[in-house]
């Protein structure tokens, strides 16, 4: 998908405010499917990201919800160039990622990071607390020896670990614990923003709470931009200033956050929305779910014009052949529909 | 615990291998038979390859009295050849057997494995599939091969055809290692832990260095407690079949070669040199497995 003028972040730009700290625009990752034992030839692609835009602006939280193998864990990867992104760019402060070479995109990794699903796989087993946390300040020449434990005791304590923790080893903690360490590794360095990819996906209900809470503090003190991903729409309600949702590799709503839960556009984030369960039981056994039909089609093979057509009962002739043009429909909401609303 | 000290994996694994009995013990047999090997000149009564035809066949101090002689405690073979100093000498063959190729085999098999499993693509094609043609092969016929065919030129003259089973078994052998290796990296390049270290900005190398090397090494080094008396096997086999150590070398496997002819009248110079191998066998393994355990702080 090529920007068009109307694109979210032509739309940014050309606005008054500051420039954001993150752009991305027409973002794609295919991992090209080989055949061959020798002589390996490409014969299709996953198309786990096909064409992203949007904009991080500093300080805020976007966050990015949709079904699982939609993409999103890929866009928070091809953003920190964990993965070569296929086409797109992505300009942080104004820098394009994705032309840095080795040695310029290991300076600019030192200000974006990134929070892990898992906390059991996301931590060396054979490292301490105190060489995990601080192993990007000796990536980054931070810190050396005294001065480097001082800064991972403060840096636990940051988290609300207890400093005389760093002798100890991940399996001793528990998965909250262990996601508290990942942060605090992630924040060594100091970084303005941070990829959460589902950070809390893993952990049980009532410390899910505790890790929210102790991100949005973290933000406040530190002035952090989020680039949140999770699957949990609650969750990405109470912690996102934006919300992105995704639908087989392409973002197909954007909006201010109260704007999309109240007024979702595209049909897909309605039946989304609709499926999340409402604390009150009175309005809950009123609630009109709307159930979709069928399975996300296998990004391999996307469906022809919006990837959408073949779940929505709004689809019509048009929805097959023409892909709907990501725009603006009301200030700051952007939808790709033909029918939106 | 709860100090703030210097704590590494290293020093913990030490810590916990102290307390594993079994591994002490085995520990111990290794340290013992490496000192024999090393000290075996001054250890040795006599000359290991000089016999006296007068004295062939003695018992141990334990048999027949009308057979056995004081000046050689564990008796003679049918040369008149002191048993115990060859058993002494064979020790020192057989250390050299044991760590010279293992050693070989670790580097090479380490070094692909981390570079075929990490890097994929192209190099780990290419690698592969050099270990695929050489893993073809039946691994002693493979030897066999190498030292028949090597055996007549100036390689298979060094130290008595040492040299020649060191390289044989290492070519050989060094391909086991790379496997292992690339599949444990494969297994670990998907975990989280190597993505943040890379969203870190560390380098290649240390991603190999600090996050990979440390996780594979406890199958590794459980592969070199069963490699080195491996090696010492592949060497006793060959010395058996007489294409190894050349006598008069004395090693273990060419004292059970030189000795099952007559094993029926006088067991004992077959039986040592087999007690030896295995007692030196199976402290290796009781160390490899106190090394495996000791080195997984989750243990």
């Amino acid at each position: 998908m090529t920007v068009t003028a109307r694109g979210p972040v032509a739309q940014g730009s050309t606005a008054s405010h500051a420039p954001h700290l993150l752009e991305v625009t027409g973002l794609t990752m295919h991992f090209p499917i080989t055949q061959g034992l020798v002589f390996q030839r490409q014969v299709g692609a996953v198309r786990a990201v096909d064409g992203v835009d949007f904009f991080v602006d500093k300080g805020e939280t976007v966050g990015l919800v949709g079904e699982s193998g939609c993409g999103k864990s890929t866009t928070g990867r091809a953003i920190l160039q964990l993965y070569k992104p296929t086409k797109g760019a992505v300009l942080f402060d104004g820098t394009d990622l994705t032309k840095l070479g080795g040695e310029a995109m290991r300076k600019q990794r030192r200000r974006m990071q990134m929070i892990f699903q898992d906390p059991y796989a996301s931590l060396n087993p054979r490292m301490t607390v105190g060489n995990i946390i601080g192993e990007p300040l000796e990536v980054h020449e931070l810190a050396k020896g005294q001065a480097k434990l001082n800064r991972v005791q403060e840096l636990l304590r940051v988290v609300g670990l207890n400093p005389y923790f760093t002798n100890r080893y991940p399996h001793e903690f528990s998965g909250g614990q262990r996601q508290r360490i990942g942060i605090a590794r992630s924040l060594a360095v100091e970084p303005d923003f941070i990829v959460c990819d589902e950070p809390i996906s893993a952990l049980d209900v009532s410390i899910q709470a505790q890790v929210i809470n102790l991100l949005e503090e973290l933000q406040s003190k530190f002035n952090l931009t989020y680039l949140f991903i999770a699957h949990d729409l609650s969750v990405v309600r109470h912690i996102s200033d934006r919300v992105a949702v995704m639908y087989l590799g392409k973002i197909v709503e954007l909006a201010d956050r109260d704007e999309l839960y109240k007024r979702p556009l595209h049909p897909y984030s309605q039946a989304l929305l609709s499926a999340v369960p409402i604390p009150d039981p009175a309005v809950e056994t009123k609630r009109q779910r709307i159930i979709l039909t069928g399975d996300v089609p296998s990004p391999v093979n996307p469906p022809s014009g919006c990837h959408f057509h073949t779940r929505c009962w709004k689809a019509q002739a048009v929805c097959s052949e023409v892909d709907p043009e990501f725009k603006v429909h009301a200030p700051r909401h952007w939808a790709a529909c033909h029918f939106p609303g | 615990m709860t100090g703030v000290g210097q704590r590494s994996l290293w020093r913990d694994a030490a810590s916990r291998l102290a307390a594993n009995r079994a591994a002490m013990a085995g520990l111990v047999v290794v340290a013992l038979f490496a000192f024999v090997a090393i000290a075996a000149p001054i250890l040795a009564p006599y000359d290991p390859a000089a016999g006296d035809t007068r004295n062939h066949e003695l018992d141990p101090f334990w048999g027949d009295p009308a057979y056995r002689s004081a000046a050689f405690p564990l008796g003679t073979d049918q040369l008149g050849r002191d048993v115990l100093s060859r058993l002494i000498w064979s020790a020192r063959v057989s250390l050299l057997i044991g760590f010279v190729p293992v050693s070989i085999i670790v580097t090479i098999g380490v070094a692909v494995g981390l570079v075929a499993g990490y890097y994929g693509r192209w190099a780990d094609l290419l690698l592969m599939r050099a270990v695929d043609v050489i893993y073809a092969f039946p691994e002693l016929l493979f030897v066999i091969v190498i030292v028949t065919a090597a055996r007549g030129t100036w390689i298979g003259e060094l130290g008595s055809g040492i040299v020649l089973i060191f390289v044989s078994i290492a070519t050989v052998s060094w391909v086991g290692m790379a496997r292992l290796v690339r599949g444990q990296v494969l297994a670990l390049r998907g975990l989280e832990f190597i993505d943040a270290a890379r969203a870190m900005g560390a380098s290649d190398r240390r991603i190999l260095v600090r996050h990979v090397l440390p996780n594979v090494l406890a199958p590794v080094i459980v592969a070199v407690a069963f490699g080195v008396p491996g090696a010492m096997l592949t060497e006793s086999a060959l010395s058996f079949l007489g294409i190894g150590i050349k006598p008069p070398t004395p090693s273990w496997g060419v004292m059970i070669n030189e000795g099952f002819t007559l094993a029926i009248q006088s067991p004992w110079p077959v039986l040592m040199p087999a007690v030896c191998i295995s007692v030196v066998m199976l402290a290796f393994t009781f160390l490899g497995d106190g090394l495996r355990e000791a080195l997984d702080p989750r243990a």
